[in-house]
Formats: C-alpha cells, structure tokens, sequence
C-alpha cells in the first residue's frame, strides 16, 4: 500500500497551522452560533406574535435564509457592499455576519415551533397567578423552550460549524484552506498528502462536533 | 361583604352568544358552586372572572375594581383571584416547591424564605410535603391537582375559582382532591366551583347556579331543596342525567 500522506503534518509547523486554520472555523462558528441563538429566541417569539406586519416579513426574511447558498450571502456581503456602500467589511466579519443572519432565521423558526408546542393553558395558568407577558416568557415559557429546543438546534449548530468551510471563498485561512496549502506546498515531496490532510480535517471537524451532540445527549436525559 | 360583582355580562365568540346577561353577586366566605351541561358556558364564565377571556358587554368587579381583560392592571387583580385548572398545568420544568412559590416571590416579590415556609405548611395539610422536591411527572393526577391547589393558595387570593378540577382525575383520586377543597371552605374561602360531581356540589355550596345555553336558569341557597326538586323543567331535566333507575 502506498503512504497515506499523512507524515506532511509532521513537517515544520504544518500540524500546528492546521490547528490554527481549525480555530479560525470554531471562532467564527461560536461568535455566530452564539448570537444566532440569541437573537432566534428574539425572533422566534416575534413569530409567534399575531403581528400579521411582523408574520410576513419575517417570512420572507426565512425564505431569504433557506432559498439563498450560504455562499451567494457572502460574496454579496464581502463583495458586494464594498463597491455598492462602500463599507469595508473585513472577511471575518462578513462570514460572521451571513452566518449569524442563517442562524437567526433558522434557529427563529426553531423557537417559533417549540413554542407553539407548549399548550396554550400554560400561558393561561402563567397569568391566573399575576404573572405578566414578559415574566410569563421569562419564568414559564422560554425554560420550557430550551429545553424542546436542545435536540432540534444541534443539527442547526453542527450544520453551521460544517459550513464555515465555504469562508475560505472569501479568502479567510481556515482549516480546509491550511490543507489545501500543505497539500499543494508538498505536491512533489507526498503526491498522497490530499488522502492523508483532508482526511485528519475530517477528524478535527468530528472533535469539535462530537461533544456537542455529546451535551446535547446529557441535557436531553437530565431534563427528562 | 360583597366580594365578587357581575353585572349584565356579555360574551361572544364571534357570531356565538356564550354568556347572555349574567349577574351574580358573591359575598365573602361563599361558596357558588356552577352547574350546567357540557358547553353550557359555566367554563368560559369563570376565564372571564379572572381576565383570561375578554367580554363583550358587562362589567366585572372584585373588591370594586374592574376586571377589564387586556389591561394593565390586571396582573395585580388576578393575584387576587386563584384560578385552579381541570389540567393542573403545573410547571413541568420546576420542582412542586418551586412552582408553589415562584409566583409568590416573582410576582409579590415576597420573602423566599417566608414563602418556602409558607408553601411547606400548606403542602403538610395537604398530605404532600414529603413530595416537595419532586417534579410533576413523578406525581399522581390527584397529588398535581393537590399541588395546583396550594399554589393558587400561596397568593393569598381573596377568591379561588375551581374548573372541573376532578374531570381528569380516577375516581379515587377525586375523593382527596375534593376533601381538600371541602377543608378550605371550612376555613372560610370564597369559592366558585364548576363541577359534575353532584354529590360534591350538594356537600360543599352555600348556593347553587344552574347554568344552560349562556344564562342563569336558576339560583338558589336551598340547596338540599334544589337536589330533591328543582324548580325548573330545565333543571330537573339535567339532575336526571345523574340518576340511574
């Protein structure tokens, strides 16, 4: 069997800079999976609201977010507004950007779900005892919510964090664009290095998602 | 003491007339229990008590203010208004001692410690305190409905009104779920019950209201009277639907 090409990593700072590109993905994931959920819980609510203003631009804002490519978001945010409003986004904040305004949308939706799936008569027997709409959410629903929502915002999370990837379109050096580099800088020296790089990428993507839906698991069984 | 006014009230849902012209004065320490077949309104006029249905024509009032659905001032009403549910709906994700006392300490911003103390002592009457930490799931339809009752209690409500609290519950679970309610009317409570249990309705009302089609067909304070003979077709008619020759 030939070599795997997987002693490249070991030259030089090779396995160190994939590190590097790998926590460029996890920065960019957390920062937008972090505020997409926060303002998802925001939004979801809104949808849920009998707001029939609210209902329709929200829906075409989720429209927006499924019918777009991720990628097609980017280059009109990197690109695009650049020339247009001459704004002078960097890389890393217009990744951030579209992939907060995915995560919002979708996580909203998600929101909007485990909230409708609460029985109405718990916002009823909420506000018998004297609690007000914003209490009622804060004490009564929204733990309700979280708790339906874990399973459901895992795939959306792991999603994300997979997609990050497309950022290196843009020209941010994340951990498949350090593979690429190390695969073409030593084309001659390991021609096997694609099998072997793309492949221990492939194992640092499964170290960032396992745990999650690891916790995910763990939440699920201790909210029981 | 007068507690509880209504005053020609009025509710529909869309071109549906519920509740036709409704009056009822209730006094403190009274216990009405409401009767009527099913869909007759008795439920919908015990939501639109405490603010949880609006009306359309009528006023509401419980110690002389309105009850005006949809406005401000409603959460400090219903604080005085207990409301206890055929479905329990205790908090699933809260332990029975955190759902007695969260409204106490997040509403009234009362004293946790006093509050605690408080719901601990309801809970011994009750038969419940050596549940006090477990969650709803892990109890009984009668344990939940108990709970549900301390929980109403613990706001110190002036009048608690009770929706089919038993209809969801087996049969021997009815029988503490009701010995509870029957001990707090000793007590002095103010009541309003909408109930199936006859028997139940016979023990516990000051005055019987027998509802059908949205209005009050007839009211009395005689209640053995009204359990033997009742003065209208109507009533008699439905006490029959109880009797099994």
């Amino acid at each position: 069997m030939d070599s795997l090409g997987i002693d490249v990593l070991f030259k030089g700072t090779n396995f160190l800079r994939l590190l590097q590109g790998l926590w460029v993905s996890v920065e960019i994931s957390l920062i937008a999976v972090v505020l997409s959920i926060i303002l998802g819980l925001v939004v979801g609510m809104l949808m849920t609201l009998n707001n029939p203003f609210l209902k329709t631009i929200l829906k075409v804002y989720l429209e927006v977010v499924r019918i777009m490519p991720q990628m097609v978001l980017l280059f009109i945010v990197y690109f695009g507004t650049t020339r247009v409003f001459g704004w002078e986004v960097s890389a890393e904040a217009s990744a951030i950007i579209v992939f907060t305004f995915w995560g919002t949308a979708e996580m909203g939706d998600l929101v909007r779900g485990s909230i409708k799936s609460i029985p109405v008569i718990q916002f009823e027997s909420a506000m018998a005892l004297g609690f007000n709409k914003v209490q009622t959410y804060f004490y009564i629903i929204f733990p309700q919510t979280i708790r339906r929502l874990i399973p459901l915002s895992i795939n959306l999370i792991t999603r994300m964090i997979k997609t990050t990837s497309l950022v290196l379109m843009i020209g941010i050096v994340e951990v498949l664009k350090v593979a690429q580099q190390i695969i073409e800088a030593n084309r001659n020296s390991s021609p096997n290095a694609a099998f072997g790089v793309f492949a221990v990428v492939f194992l640092l993507y499964f170290i960032v998602c396992w745990p999650i839906s690891r916790l995910a698991t763990y939440l699920e069984k201790r909210w029981e | 003491m007068e507690l509880l006014k209504v005053t020609h009230l009025h509710k529909e849902f869309g071109q549906n007339t519920v509740l036709n012209d409704i009056n009822l004065s209730v006094e403190k320490g009274e216990v009405v229990v409401i009767i009527g077949p099913s869909g007759c309104g008795k439920s919908t006029f015990l939501r639109c008590l405490n603010g949880l249905e609006e009306i359309q024509g009528g006023v509401i009032t419980i110690s002389g203010l309105p009850v005006e659905a949809g406005k401000r001032d409603i959460t400090k009403l219903r604080q005085k208004i207990g409301m206890v549910f055929q479905s329990y709906e205790l908090f699933p994700h809260k332990t029975v001692l955190e759902n007695i006392i969260l409204a106490p300490t997040k509403v009234q911003k009362r004293d946790k410690e006093e509050a605690t103390k408080e719901a601990i002592e309801l809970l011994d009457k009750v038969g419940l305190v050596d549940k006090k930490d477990y969650y709803p799931r892990q109890l009984s339809g009668g344990q939940k409905q108990r709970v549900a009752i301390v929980r109403a209690l613990l706001m110190h409500p002036e009048v608690i009104l009770f929706d089919e609290v038993t209809a969801a519950l087996d049969p021997e679970m009815v029988h503490e779920v009701l010995e509870t309610m029957i001990a707090l009317a000793k007590a002095g409570s103010t009541m309003l019950i909408v109930t199936h249990e006859m028997a139940f309705a016979k023990a516990i009302a000051d005055r019987i209201i027998f509802i059908d089609k949205g209005d009050i067909v007839e009211e009395t304070r005689d209640v053995k009277e009204f359990f033997i003979e009742p003065k209208t077709e109507r009533a008699k008619k439905f006490l029959k639907t109880f009797a099994y020759e």
